[in-house]
């Protein structure tokens, strides 16, 4: 090995393949479009690829780096999503132009749900392990029942809210009720495009990547292999804690409002802000590799393309699915399955061949 | 009047969220796993006895014992095939097979049965019960609920506590490294819990379903979340906390639904499940657990 010539740290290089695969997907994805040679179908999926990704890094932050199982991340999405889907719809003409306003969109989405994220991290990092991944499951599940249930107008006299129906807010005459319980948001602009949603995903891996090798970064893996290790050298345990988990729910917000405006009605359900989603986001960060930004997007793509691909089998797709992730759990954890993998790793595979090489002429000689 | 039969049927809620909640809390206690597919099989057993009793025309007690038998056999096999194999793998690896199994399940019964919701006929021919000069009424459901889950955790109780089997689940929840030295047989005594997790699951189903008829491939969703909830509000790993946690939250969950807001109930057991967590962060009956340098 000390023959190979070491320019790069390793986790230099690991990063740059990370930034160089993204940058091909893009330009695959520019060239296919330009070619006209990508379906409708696929076109529609972009933004949600890109938001899916989001999720799946900021929660590989939590899951990966700080080694807390949060199973309440879309709780935080759904934040960000109403949030800035309340902000554009209200905004949608005094703000102009439209990039301006999104752009304003997406920093106030992604700052509420950090917020968000910082108010239930005080009581919640408290906890530990199956206990914290319940709370967690609990915070995301009041988020969206509470979001059910809110009714929200404006008219001259500023904000009306109210958690019975439209006609206990009191609007007057020039009053708009924007949001409407379980109705949720109706006529936000479709701003999400797949160039933003590209930017966002690039920042976000940008943020994690760096906040993984910085000091900050190394404090907090520190807390997750060893906690009492951690804190008696002086790490403030909570600060850290909070600091990622906040900076998870950002990026979650910003996810949220890439998936708000990219339809033009916004309602929280099981399937998008609740539960389900949660735990689908979290099969991506375990699927990908715990810990591994790159695996977590890689996975979040396969998985999020997955269903749509198999959409022709239409009523199996779902039961294909389920099997196929069962089936990787179980081969993922298989010795003989590894020891395999190992053999056939193209890496390993280089590593070896000059390294046996060299065995091979000190043996010989 | 009004909150006592708010008080009954919450009782009677919870006694069913108690015995999904005690699966979850065994198979925790013992594998040291969350089995997300447990709720599921709520699902699995309401449906055998749909069949049963409608496309077959049994008698109901000849369903729901087709349905314990299906739901204990469906809980080892998914033990042998998903969890086995990953009795030493990371608890997030197990939890996303639990998770795979979870949708598995949901999607076979939705290509079996389909997507329509089923109306579901009661299991339970037991009479209505009036008091105070018909006040204050008790459906047949209620009380066969509360009966028989008060049986079944009886049961439960003294299996655990006196016999043979019920000594060896114990020290394999204690210590499974030291229960092995002993000479229990540690995978026999998980696949014992998870079959008597999944026969009690069946039973849940059964009256689940008869007090709320209808069914449909997501039934075992939200209860089974629930049922969680209630086994950590109970300190997950301990019987009587699943058994105590489950009633505490039907109770609150029909009391909040009565006298606060329908919609919001989810969210008032949530929180509630939340502030008990930060009092004591180990659930009501949990046991503490000491950290080792």
């Amino acid at each position: 090995m000390a023959t190979q010539k070491r320019t790069l740290k390793a986790s230099t290089k690991n990063d740059l393949i990370t930034y160089a695969m993204l940058a091909v997907m893009f330009v695959v994805v520019q060239i296919l479009t330009a070619a006209g040679s990508i379906s409708n179908l696929f076109e529609g999926l972009l933004v949600p690829l890109c938001t899916y990704s989001i999720m799946a890094v900021s929660l590989n932050l939590v899951v990966g780096i700080l080694g807390d199982l949060s199973l309440g991340h879309a709780g935080f999405m759904c934040v960000g999503a109403y949030v800035s889907a309340f902000f554009s719809v209200t905004f949608e003409v005094v703000i102009q132009p439209d990039w301006f306003r999104f752009l304003l969109a997406l920093i106030l989405g992604g700052i509420c749900a950090g917020l968000a994220g910082l108010l239930i991290g005080i009581p919640v990092l408290r906890l530990k392990g199956d206990y914290l991944a319940i709370v967690t499951l609990a915070f995301g599940e009041i988020i969206k029942n509470v979001v059910n249930i809110l009714y929200v107008g404006v008219d001259e006299n500023g904000l009306h809210i109210s958690m019975q129906n439209t006609g206990a807010l009191n609007l007057s005459e020039n009053g708009r009720v924007i949001m409407k319980g379980a109705l949720g948001i109706t006529g936000t602009p479709r701003d999400s495009t797949f160039l933003i949603g590209f930017i966002m995903l690039l920042i976000t891996v940008f943020v994690s990547l760096n906040l993984i090798h910085s000091r900050t970064g190394r404090a907090v893996m520190s807390i997750r292999d060893n906690r009492i290790a951690a804190e008696s050298i002086g790490i403030n345990v909570t600060k850290y804690k909070l600091i990622v988990f906040s900076l998870s729910a950002f990026f979650a917000g910003i996810a949220g409002v890439l998936y708000a405006h990219n339809l033009t009605s916004l309602t929280a359900t099981t399937k998008n802000f609740g539960y389900n989603m949660s735990i689908t986001i979290l099969v991506f960060v375990v699927l990908g590799g715990i810990g591994s930004t790159r695996g977590s997007i890689i996975a979040a793509i396969i998985l999020t393309a997955l269903p749509e691909v198999l959409r022709g089998m239409d009523n199996y797709r779902m039961l294909i699915y389920s099997i196929l992730l069962i089936v990787m759990m179980l081969a993922n954890n298989n010795e003989k399955i590894n020891v395999f993998k190992e053999k056939i790793s193209i890496m390993n595979w280089l590593q070896n061949k000059s390294s046996g090489n060299k065995l091979d002429k000190e043996a010989h000689s | 009047m009004e909150f006592i039969s708010y008080l009954v049927s919450g009782i009677s809620l919870g006694s069913i969220y108690a015995l999904i909640a005690l699966g979850y809390t065994m198979v925790y206690g013992i594998a040291k796993m969350l089995n997300f597919a447990h709720g599921d099989v709520i699902m699995v057993g309401a449906y055998i006895i749909f069949i049963c009793s409608t496309t077959l025309g049994v008698p109901a007690v000849v369903s729901v014992l087709a349905a314990i038998l299906v739901c204990t056999v469906a809980g080892v096999v998914i033990e042998r095939v998903a969890y086995k194999p990953l009795r030493n793998a990371s608890s997030l690896a197990v939890l996303i097979t639990a998770i795979g199994v979870s949708y598995l399940l949901q999607n076979a019964a939705l290509l079996i049965f389909g997507s329509d919701t089923k109306s579901f006929s009661s299991v339970i021919s037991i009479p209505p019960l009036s008091l105070f000069d018909g006040q204050l009424h008790i459906s047949g459901e209620t009380i066969a609920t509360i009966v028989v889950s008060v049986v079944l955790m009886i049961a439960l109780t003294l299996f655990i506590n006196k016999t043979k089997p019920g000594r060896a689940m114990r020290a394999v929840s204690e210590d499974r490294g030291a229960a092995q030295l002993m000479g229990i047989n540690v995978n026999a005594t998980i696949t014992l819990t998870f079959a008597i997790g999944s026969a009690l699951a069946a039973v849940a189903g059964a009256l689940l379903c008869s007090a709320y008829p209808s069914l449909s491939p997501t039934t075992g969703a939200m209860p089974g979340i629930k049922a969680f909830t209630a086994a950590v509000f109970g300190g997950i790993g301990s019987i009587p906390g699943a058994m105590l946690g489950g009633v505490l939250l039907g109770v609150i969950e029909n009391l909040s639904k009565g006298y606060i807001s329908t919609q919001l109930s989810d969210a008032i057991v949530f929180a509630v499940l939340i502030l008990v967590l930060l009092i004591k962060p180990t659930g009501l009956l949990g046991k503490k657990i000491r950290e080792k340098v």
